[in-house]
């Protein structure tokens, strides 16, 4: 690393890779599948209120050897009451 | 007294199942525990040639099975140790000749007289898998600090959960302290975090490791091998010892004199 301008170690690499592959093996869903859960989860709650899919996050975590699917859904009303 | 049966295996082939098997084996009989390995690789017999038995072969796994032996005519007596033996996997006949309540009534038979019953499973998530896992205490999972091993591990892990065998403990196997300084290789830490299981041991890199095979004579009973080291805390933790894990810095060698060179050290 001192001699050379390392793009990246290829250790962290290969952890961001496991990292994704294993959350994807444990649960058993493509990540073509996710998009689609992803989007319809969007589509049922933009029914009921009002959301800016821009600030939307929803992704699965790993939490021990345990996935949990995690959304951050920032809501507009409230923004826009709070802001008065 | 009866023995704890444990079985060892990986997901991924290659990784160091059988080579861990003989010398945890050996570093329990140093340490005077009678054991008995099973070797559950039906048709591709290994464990036999790493622990340097394979000329003392007369009756295997299927033999006693199907009954064309008692259980101790295939037991094989190691040629150092009294008190350890090896039951050699058959190796043409086909897989289905043992299942899953086979291994469970031969552990059984062997607990009253051993200490240890440890089981060398084959690769992969199949038959002789199912057959390895169905009668153990406790589960070792073995994996290299590599992509494809870790992935493979994690399933393997995963499908030890789903069988309610509880949460199998991990042998870090041929982790090269050098490469994981310079940011070459996972680290213990890495593949820990990612699989989510306890370590039970890390064992370096060491070419003493393969010297042993060649011979017949695993690297446990070597006082100077960095790798038999590792293999023996792992056997004393197996007894409930707490050992500290081994300092793996990289030491020795061409990185060493690099950076002695380059004033790093």
């Amino acid at each position: 690393m001192d001699f050379f301008t390392r793009k990246r170690s290829s250790a962290s690499s290969a952890k961001e890779r496991l990292r994704l592959v294993l959350i994807h093996d444990r649960t058993d869903l493509t990540p073509e599948e996710m998009e689609a859960l992803k989007d319809d989860l969007l589509k049922t709650i933009a029914r009921h209120i009002e959301i800016d899919p821009e600030t939307i996050q929803i992704g699965l975590e790993k939490d021990g050897r345990e996935q949990r699917l995690v959304a951050d859904i920032p809501l507009r009303g409230n923004a826009r009451r709070r802001t008065g | 007294m009866t023995a704890q049966v444990i079985t060892v295996t990986s997901g991924k082939g290659g990784v160091g199942k059988t080579t861990a098997v003989a010398n945890l084996a050996n570093a329990l009989a140093m340490d005077g525990k009678r054991v008995v390995c099973i070797d559950g690789d039906i048709g591709l017999r290994n464990l036999d040639v790493v622990m340097g038995l394979e000329n003392r072969i007369v009756y295997d796994l299927v033999d006693v099975i199907e009954g064309r032996c008692k259980l101790k005519q295939a037991m094989i007596r190691d040629k150092r140790y009294p008190e350890l033996y090896l039951i050699p996997a058959a190796q043409t006949r086909d897989k289905n000749a043992v299942s899953p309540s086979d291994m469970v009534r031969i552990c059984n038979d062997l607990r009253p007289d051993a200490d240890f019953v440890i089981i060398d499973s084959p690769a992969g998530i199949e038959r002789g898998f199912r057959n390895s896992i169905a009668a153990a205490d406790r589960v070792l999972v073995v994996t290299n600090p590599e992509v494809s091993a870790v992935r493979d591990a994690d399933r393997v892990v995963g499908i030890l959960e789903a069988e309610e065998k509880g949460s199998p403990a991990l042998i870090l196997n041929r982790l090269n302290p050098a490469l994981v300084k310079n940011n070459d290789m996972l680290s213990a830490e890495d593949v820990l975090d990612l699989l989510g299981i306890q370590l039970i041991g890390i064992v370096p890199e060491d070419e003493t490791v393969i010297i042993g095979s060649n011979r017949g004579a695993p690297v446990a009973a070597d006082g100077k091998s960095r790798a038999g080291q590792a293999f023996r805390n792992i056997a004393k933790r197996l007894q409930g010892q707490d050992v500290p894990f081994m300092d793996l810095e990289p030491q020795g060698g061409l990185w060493s004199a690099l950076q002695k060179i380059t004033g790093r050290k």
